[in-house]
């Protein structure tokens, strides 16, 4: 390598790496404020002379303290785990199986549909709720947690199924044939060989799902009227804006330590989501 | 071991008629070869007998079973993918084993037999590894040995060697006819290489847009292709080929070009007799010329000139210009000729082909 495509080489590393440097800041400032403010002393968040970005009068975790014993955080917390698991299970199962069906089987029809489960996803929630709030309301399950599980799916399942099909497209066909005529039944074929080569895509899907399901606002907001049943995010609100009153300490601190599951589980998955694991299974 | 029968079989896609009532015998132990260009049919036959593809009409048997609408699982067959089609995520061990597992073998018989497999392909130090540890040829051996460990009824080989490198592809086209001889398998082998289909199938049964053309063993196809198509397919380099007008005239039939005049063998005259006056299509294979010395017989030769000369070592491949008709000729390698030069040859004219202009049907 000649001294001047060494540096031009150099040029460009640094270029990219100011180029990321600013992103980083971009996408990590919010959380980096949200952090400092859940330390802060409510004295120093609402003084006019304090500077936003750093701690100037000590900190404290009186705000964790506060939120543990003086709202139903915990227990929003758990409702939130109670919704999300099964809503994630049930909406990987029916989208895996979708997305089977429509890129694989083959059927009259097929491509039609698959344009149509994800135009209904197009259709916005802030549309949807009313007809829905309905439908939970004569289903009985107005202002408990399972009306959620039971709407969730219907948000995911939609996107995923779209997500999965493009995903398993990239898979070869050759693979699924070869386990046919290896004597696998389409059951035994997707189990054994299909799902385990699709691992990136229902990563990609399974975060999606999760994502949706633990970060929704608008639906337990309407749905959900009693503190026993209500979910993390409009729970951390509601009990946490009295009035014109913001507890911006509690309010912060409530909301890293929502954060937290997605990020541990974007940390945990991302290792298996990056290994391509189709990577010697045919020629390309 | 099995026969496999196909009748009338047909596929029709939306708008394409990829195969067109293919009707073949493929006997037991039989290793037969369908060759063609791409988009000939022969994949989606082969994939019929698969059970991947549904039959739009017609009738596969295999054994004494018809098995149009059985699921591939229930035929009894084994296939072999050109891309190898390997199973990422499961070692070479676990790839061969996958079939017999399906079908609920016990494990102490598994282990013998993908032993016996990876012995007889040589894979013996591989079975921890996963593909993607492996390369081409290695990956095609573990495809291969997926299939033999079943003792399937049939063999079905998808251009199992087109994804490799020159040199490893024939040396695994070797050791499939190895293979196929020790283990006497009906095979039916796919591929659009002419000189794979020659040197592995006891027959070759060739395809163009979804009609057979012509089965046979493949010297029968060499020496007398039923049609132009074939002629111009099997053999390399390829057939001659060059329009020439039929006329009598000394008491014998004349095969004529303002190139050049060369005189029909009488054990040939009598079936392009009809064709007198007319034009057909005359058919010269590239090794079927020479360059002309005294021996040869004036009628048997003509003029023509040398554009391009090819050594090979073995041989010379002269490109040369006979009245505006291309040619190849394969001469020996002591032959000493000039571009742009003249050079006169001659030609075995007992192996003259003569095709309908037409229907380019041999006649």
């Amino acid at each position: 390598m000649g001294p001047a495509r060494r540096r031009r080489r150099t040029f460009g590393l640094l270029a990219c790496y100011a180029v990321i440097g600013l992103f980083v800041i971009f996408f990590l400032f919010p959380p980096y404020w949200m952090a400092l403010t859940s330390f802060k002393t409510n004295q120093e968040i609402e003084s006019l002379e304090g500077i936003p970005f750093i701690i100037q009068k000590g900190a404290t975790l009186k705000h964790y303290q506060d939120l543990f014993t003086k709202t139903d955080f915990l227990l929003y917390f758990w409702n939130s785990v109670v919704v999300t698991v099964p809503v994630v299970v049930a909406s990987m199962v029916i989208s895996v199986l979708a997305a089977y069906a429509l890129s694989r089987l083959g059927f009259a029809g097929a491509g039609v549909i698959g344009t149509a489960v994800f135009l209904v996803y197009l259709v916005p929630d802030s549309l949807l709720f009313i007809p829905l709030f309905k439908i939970i309301g004569t289903l009985g399950l107005l202002n408990t947690k399972w009306s959620l599980a039971l709407v969730y799916p219907t948000l995911i399942v939609p996107f995923a199924t779209w997500l999965l099909i493009g995903y398993f497209a990239s898979i070869p066909r050759e693979l699924d044939e070869a386990a046919l005529v290896d004597g696998a039944n389409h059951l035994q074929m997707l189990v054994q060989i299909f799902l385990p080569v699709a691992v990136p895509g229902l990563i990609a899907a399974t975060i999606f799902a999760f994502t949706v399901s633990w970060s929704g606002f608008l639906y337990p907001m309407a749905f959900i009227f009693s503190s026993d049943q209500q979910v993390l995010t409009a729970g951390t609100v509601t009990s946490l804006i009295k009035g014109d009153v913001y507890h911006w300490g509690g309010l912060m601190a409530g909301a890293l330590l929502a954060c937290l599951p997605p990020v541990l589980l974007y940390v945990f998955l991302m290792d298996y989501y990056i290994s391509g694991l189709t990577a010697g299974s045919t020629k390309a | 071991m099995a026969q496999v029968l196909m009748k009338d079989l047909n596929k029709k896609y939306d708008e394409v008629h990829a195969v067109k009532d293919v009707n073949l015998h493929i006997r037991d132990k039989e290793f037969v070869v369908l060759v063609g260009p791409s988009g000939c049919g022969k994949s989606t036959t082969l994939r019929m007998v698969a059970g991947l593809e549904e039959i739009t009409s017609g009738e596969i048997t295999i054994g004494d079973r018809v098995v149009n609408d059985l699921p591939p699982k229930d035929r009894d067959i084994a296939m072999v993918f050109q891309n190898y089609a390997l199973y990422p995520h499961m070692t070479v061990y676990d790839n061969m084993a996958f079939g017999l597992k399906m079908r609920k073998f016990p494990k102490a018989e598994i282990q013998k037999r993908v032993q016996e497999a990876a012995e007889i392909l040589g894979i013996q130090d591989l079975l921890r590894r996963k593909p993607r540890q492996l390369s081409g040829g290695q990956r095609q051996r573990v495809a291969v040995g997926r299939a033999i460990v079943r003792h399937p009824q049939v063999f079905l080989f998808d251009e199992p060697l087109s994804n490799l490198d020159a040199k490893l592809r024939v040396q695994m086209r070797v050791e499939l006819k190895r293979l196929h001889d020790r283990l006497e398998t009906t095979a039916i082998y796919v591929t659009h290489d002419q000189v794979e289909a020659m040197t592995l199938g006891d027959r070759v049964v060739v395809m163009k847009d979804g009609w057979v053309q012509q089965v046979g063993e493949p010297l029968e196809l060499y020496s007398r292709p039923a049609n132009k198509f074939v002629a111009g397919f099997i053999g390399s380099p390829a057939m001659n080929f060059a329009d020439v007008a039929i006329a009598e005239a000394d008491g014998g039939l004349w095969a004529e070009n303002p190139g050049f005049r060369i005189k029909v063998p009488a054990a040939r005259a009598e079936r392009l007799r009809p064709y007198k006056g007319q034009r057909v299509t005359l058919g010269i294979r590239p090794e079927d010329l020479h360059v002309a010395s005294g021996a040869d017989l004036k009628e048997h030769t003509f003029d023509s000139t040398v554009e391009v000369v090819e050594p090979l070592g073995s041989e010379i491949l002269l490109d040369i210009r006979a009245g505006g008709v291309p040619m190849v000729a394969r001469v020996d390698p002591t032959v000493r000729v000039k571009v742009h030069e003249p050079v006169r040859l001659a030609l075995e004219a007992e192996r003259l082909h003569f095709f309908d202009l037409k229907s380019e049907a041999a006649i």
